[in-house]
């Protein structure tokens, strides 16, 4: 039998802070950023795990976060688009993307900025190759990908400089 | 989308989760990574009303090399197994590992989950039927072992009892001279493959002395074909030996049509797979290193 009523506690650090919220374990992990903590940053694209536009990092590993349960994230780590920029100033990768109009209408971006970010967190390096493989779970329907991906580059090159 | 209410179980141990399966029997649905499991329960497709979520449960994520196999845990995910070395020395599992969709669902999604899901077009089904996989499940009558030719059924069809769920993934190491590939044709990384094939080659010399050949979503589940696998042992394996096999084996598949492709395309294309595998394995089997990687439109 069904009971809607059931409902767990679950205790989630996001970009460093700890929330404790009671909620229905059917809850979605996007759902959970943007209706229980208010981080809309992060974006529901398609909603079928296809887009990508829902992108954060689970316990530093890269995730679609329309396809997670909040209870599987409880007393995990989350890092959302939120957390990239530090004390007022823009994450290399948000820098390049701003320059080199790595987006136009914005829809995917944060999706895609979290996916580079975990693509250079292991792989300082990419070839251009290894990066079109690295975003290749995020759908952007209106750069052609060009821009993202010398946005990407860029992005290393500055990160390996500093 | 929600999926629709459901009660959720933790269980810390392997022992309390078999004991949840027993107790909830058909209400109850198994999580490991949930990529499969979610995207259905959002759909309202299945009635998953016990989720027990296996995800954390220790011991029961690694790739190892233990008595003369490759073992797999079944909670080990896609991304692990593609990064693993002792995965290695199986091109086709690593080759699987990381061709499953995406980064992200490589994360999360698990061996043991792509493989009990038994998608006729899943990754997993395929590429470790071409092997000799064996299926360590544990159930409350204890444990058992399940050649992979008698674990998947039908299509999302497994031979799991009630209250059962696989542990382990053991593939024997192959045989000197033996080379093996996995390759699919997909539309984007995220989507399923249209269609894909696994093959495995032993070779002495020039001569193939033992083959296998599997299609996957090519019919209802993996297509396997004797007389194919006889057009190569016994001979040099070549283009023409190759494109025999392949139109044997092709002749006795039936992809579905559907909005990946109708089911000429999908015969041309596995025709195409059979020759690439074939080639992988080959020179595989002659200790030469090929990237692999499967074709995308």
């Amino acid at each position: 039998m069904r009971d809607a009523t059931s409902r767990v506690v679950v205790d989630v650090t996001v970009n460093g802070l700890s929330y404790q919220r009671e909620i229905e374990p059917r809850l979605l992990l996007v759902e959970f950023l943007r209706e229980e903590l208010g981080l809309t940053g992060t974006h529901i694209g398609c909603d079928t795990s296809y887009c990508g536009a829902c992108t954060v990092l689970l316990n530093g590993k890269v995730v679609k976060s329309c396809t997670v349960l909040a209870v599987q994230a409880d007393g995990n780590r989350v890092e959302t688009v939120e957390g990239l920029e530090s004390d007022g100033k823009l994450h290399p990768l948000q820098s390049t993307f701003s320059e080199l109009h790595g987006l136009q209408c914005g829809y995917c971006t944060p999706g895609m900025l979290m996916a580079a970010k975990s693509l250079l967190d292991g792989n300082p390096s990419p070839s251009e190759d290894q990066i079109r493989k690295g975003i290749a779970g995020n759908t952007c329907r209106c750069t052609g990908y060009v821009n993202i991906v010398k946005a990407i580059d860029a992005a290393a090159q500055q990160m390996r400089e500093e | 989308m929600y999926p629709a209410p459901f009660r959720y179980h933790r269980p810390a141990s392997l022992e309390a989760a078999i004991g949840l399966l027993g107790k909830f029997g058909d209400e109850a649905s198994i999580m490991a990574g949930g990529q499969s499991l979610i995207p259905m329960m959002k759909l309202r497709m299945g009635d998953a009303c016990e989720v027990i979520d296996i995800g954390r449960l220790p011991d029961l994520s690694f790739v190892e090399i233990r008595d003369g196999m490759l073992c797999i845990g079944a909670l080990s995910t896609h991304a692990s197994i593609a990064a693993s070395e002792a995965a290695a020395r199986i091109p086709l599992v690593q080759e699987a590992g990381g061709g499953i969709a995406d980064r992200q669902i490589r994360s999360m999604g698990t061996i043991g989950g792509g493989l009990s899901v038994a998608d006729p077009s899943g990754c997993w089904p395929t590429s470790l039927r071409t092997l000799k996989t064996s299926v360590q499940v544990r159930g409350p009558a204890g444990a058992r072992s399940i050649a992979i030719a008698d674990f998947i059924q039908d299509s999302y069809v497994t031979t799991l009892q009630p209250g059962e769920l696989v542990t382990e993934i053991r593939i024997p190491l192959p045989a000197a001279n033996t080379g093996s590939a996995y390759v699919a044709f997909k539309r984007t990384a995220a989507a399923y493959p249209t269609v894909s094939c696994g093959m495995e080659l032993v070779m002495d010399g020039q001569t193939c002395t033992s083959a296998s050949i599997v299609l996957g979503a090519a019919g209802p589940m993996a297509v396997l074909c004797a007389a194919a696998e006889q057009a190569l042992v016994g001979r040099e394996v070549t283009e023409t030996s190759l494109g025999e096999a392949a139109e044997l084996i092709v002749a006795a598949s039936d992809p579905p049509a559907d909005a990946r492709g109708s089911a000429a395309f999908k015969r041309a294309m596995l025709k195409t797979l059979v020759l690439e595998a074939g080639r992988r394995s080959l020179a595989r089997s002659r200790g030469e290193q090929v990237k692999g990687g499967h074709r995308y439109a």
